[in-house]
């Protein structure tokens, strides 16, 4: 491809980066016991969090930063980030109209409000801002059918025994070093239990916004579907510009019983730094689903554009026999961006198949690895997996790499690996062009086409919302 | 009138002269024939006058519609009302053909100032079209050319030719790998189109396609240069003899 051409694409400008003038509450900055404690204090919980704060802090203190990954970057000061940042509300809003006007705007300008009915219909929010959710809106209409919907801080008050049960149940604090640091000083997130033999009757959706400066935002989110049940979630993400980095270190939970499906769904743009790489967010997440039941199924899907780094593996441990774990992303990375993201599929039931459809988009001077990790156990008899790993370069700047680990303990087992890497061909884009499409619009068109498979994937609203972001994700870095 | 004049055109690609001066004029309501050996330089010209950015013009001139267009990007190039149908379309995997075609339409309706087309218009339109080419529309549905025969490929470019509706259509072998009655199909699509205020430059190597498209003009291309001009009897004579009687 041309060097204009190239050029042209990777310029273009992040439009949620403005910042929202609101009082703040932070904790001391730094990270020890008395932060810790301190969290826990602000949100009035139960001693029983507290103890699990605390023993995942002590945990987390005894372990090393892990070195494995392809992505680089400065070490972290961890003791010069604020562990909670929280927009000053003199009490918590009882209902949507008394949330703070600036709040509301803020949403309003990233094109989420949060007045009912002005929301997408059958779209129920919970919105995330710094370490605390500022609203969650249908939440009477999801009761009427048994389902709780609220923030996780909510949910420690109200429902403890839940809780106490399915926290840290997927994901222990023993997991990983972001996953113990998260444990201990999370600050909220979402909560979803969906009872026996209820299909959601709505999009429930999370939209995580930072906005203080020096921040880390430790979300914790839980879904739990019950026997039987249905749930769609989706999560958006913005933030700032800001020329530091700033980390984002969340935990997803996913617990699927018995014939239960979750569907969870993901379209990342936290701010990914300037052109030359200055800023943006680091994105250090561990998302993990248990398929717990037998015939449970869930569905991972997500659309990463954002971030400075991107740094997860959405996975899942299909435990229940006949249970389905499916994956299905886009990771783009233009200028300096940094991708490493993929997934885990465990099978340990009978009868267990997986799915993995990875398309990463490198453009720029940015690096973009696909690493997955497919695993049958001794026991996980017919069980199936299928990975189809696609990489598509712009320029010859970029990087892409593929990292497929298979361990694989019983004979039965049918794993099957597709691989392909590929450039946008100056012949495509000329021959768009012969049609009166504009090269930037031909770009977008082709990244669009080869990420199809996995936006289908999507809700309607986010599919077309995902499709614009791929399209600006990449203007100016082909000319 | 004359529609589009080039002028003593040469082009280079990577430092190697391909096009040594090439003088063409065409008229409304006209159609040229092309003709010329494998390597002669017809799909060349063809890709400099859509605008292909891998070749240089170093000297002449091209004029369409009077408007010097070797300045212009390849996609105003198509607004204008160039259109080329290539000798090997493009797959472009997971675009549907149908959002493709609704796209370079819409486009052209904005440069033009005309409202952009419904999608329940367009569809009705371009079912149409396709039924003027006898294209089973659920090739509409499909990628664009992904996994199309080779011929499939050919009419599909006649197509995006109707659907547009180009002032000036290269067409560059749209007839090679055509069956026969696929060859009187495209050929018909042409004639339909057809009119006094466009015009169509075909380039070929075969006479057949020419019974069907009656060119007013027969060219013939050799080593980057017009070599002889003629009507077309030209062409017969070309089946005939073949191409050593007019280079010797
Ligand atoms: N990218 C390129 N690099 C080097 N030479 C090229 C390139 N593209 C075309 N050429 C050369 O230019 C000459 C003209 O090619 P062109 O495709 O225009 O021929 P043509 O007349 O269309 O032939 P055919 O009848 O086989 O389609 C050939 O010798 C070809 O090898
Ligand atoms: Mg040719």
């Amino acid at each position: 491809m041309s060097n204009e051409l190239i050029e042209q694409i990777t310029k273009s400008d992040y439009k949620y980066g403005f910042v929202t003038n609101i009082e703040q509450e932070y904790a001391p900055k730094g990270l020890n016991e008395d932060t810790v404690r301190f969290i826990s204090e602000k949100k009035n919980e139960p001693a029983y969090m507290l103890e699990f704060r605390l023993k995942a802090f002590r945990f987390w203190q005894q372990m090393k930063h892990p070195e494995w990954q392809k992505v680089n970057f400065p070490e972290i000061d961890l003791q010069d980030i604020y562990y909670y940042a929280a927009p000053k509300i003199k009490s918590k809003p009882k209902s949507l109209e008394e949330i703070d006007p600036e709040i509301r705007d803020t949403y309003n300008k990233l094109g989420i409000p949060l007045e009912e009915q002005k929301l997408l219909a059958g779209i129920a929010v919970d919105a995330v801002m710094d370490s605390i959710s500022v609203a969650t809106t249908f939440k009477d209409k999801l009761a009427e059918v048994g389902i709780i919907f609220c923030s996780i801080s909510e949910a420690i008050q109200e429902y403890p025994q839940l809780i106490k049960q399915y926290l840290g149940s997927v994901v222990p604090y023993t997991d990983n070093y972001y996953a113990a640091l998260n444990s201990a000083v999370f600050s909220d997130g979402s909560f979803v239990y969906i009872p026996k033999g209820v299909g959601c009757p709505m999009e429930l959706s999370t939209y995580f916004r930072i906005n203080a400066a020096q921040t880390g935002q430790f979300e914790r989110t839980l879904i739990i579907a019950d026997e039987g049940s249905y749930v769609s979630y989706l999560e958006g993400c913005t933030a700032p510009m800001r020329d530091e980095n700033q980390l984002h270190a969340a935990v997803v939970e996913l617990y699927a019983h018995k014939n239960a499906e979750i569907k969870y769904s993901t379209v990342q743009n936290w701010y990914p730094g300037d052109k030359e790489g200055k800023g943006g967010i680091y994105n250090f997440v561990t998302k993990r689903g248990l398929c717990a039941g037998d015939n449970s199924k869930i569905s991972w899907t997500q659309v990463e554009t954002g971030s400075a780094i991107t740094w997860k593996y959405p996975s899942c441990v299909l435990k229940g026999n006949n249970s389905i774990g499916e994956f299905y992303s886009v990771a783009l990375t233009n200028n300096y961006q940094q991708a490493d993201t993929g997934t885990k599929m465990i099978h340990l039931g009978e009868n267990t198949r997986s799915r993995i459809v990875s398309k990463g988009i490198s453009a720029g001077h940015s690096d973009n690895s696909y690493r997955g990790l497919v695993k049958v156990a001794r026991k996980a008899t017919g069980a199936r997996n299928y990975t189809q790993c696609d990489s598509l370069l712009i320029g010859d700047t970029c990087g892409a790499h593929t990292f497929p680990y298979i361990e694989v303990e019983n004979q039965t087992a049918v794993v099957e690996h597709e691989a392909t890497t590929s450039k946008i061909s100056d012949d495509a884009i000329f021959y768009l062009n012969q049609r009166g499409i504009s090269t930037e619009d031909a770009v977008g068109m082709i990244v669009n086409g080869y990420a199809r498979e996995v936006i289908m994937q999507l809700p309607m609203e986010f599919a077309v919302e995902a499709q614009k972001l791929l399209a600006i994700s990449l203007e100016g870095s082909v000319g | 009138m004359s529609l589009l004049k080039i002028n003593n055109l040469k082009a280079n690609i990577n430092g190697t002269e391909i096009l040594h001066g090439i003088n063409l004029e065409v008229n409304k309501g006209e159609i040229h024939a092309i003709m010329g050996p494998n390597g002669s330089g017809k799909s060349t010209l063809a890709s400099v006058l859509a605008g292909k950015k891998e070749f240089e013009v170093t000297e002449g001139s091209v004029l369409f519609r009077n408007q010097n267009v070797l300045e212009l990007e390849p996609d105003e190039r198509s607004k204008m009302g160039i259109f080329l149908a290539f000798q090997y379309p493009v797959e472009i995997p997971g675009v549907s053909n149908m959002n493709f075609l609704r796209t370079a339409l819409n486009e052209h309706k904005k440069y033009r100032g005309e409202e952009i087309i419904e999608p329940g218009t367009f569809l009705k339109l371009v079912r149409e079209k396709a039924n003027l080419v006898k294209m089973d529309p659920k090739f509409l549905s499909r990628a664009v050319n992904e996994g199309f025969s080779g011929g499939e490929k050919k009419r599909n470019e006649i197509l995006q030719m109707a659907v547009l509706e180009p002032t000036l259509a290269i067409l560059d072998e749209t007839d090679s790998g055509l069956d026969i009655d696929a060859l009187r199909i495209v050929a018909e699509g042409v004639n339909t189109l057809r009119n006094s205020e466009n015009a169509f430059i075909v380039i070929t190597h075969y006479q057949r396609l020419l019974n069907y498209i009656v060119p007013d003009f027969v060219h013939v291309l050799h080593n980057g240069k017009i070599i002889k001009s003629g009507t077309k009897d030209l062409a017969l004579e070309l089946e005939e003899k073949g191409y050593d009687w007019i280079i010797n």
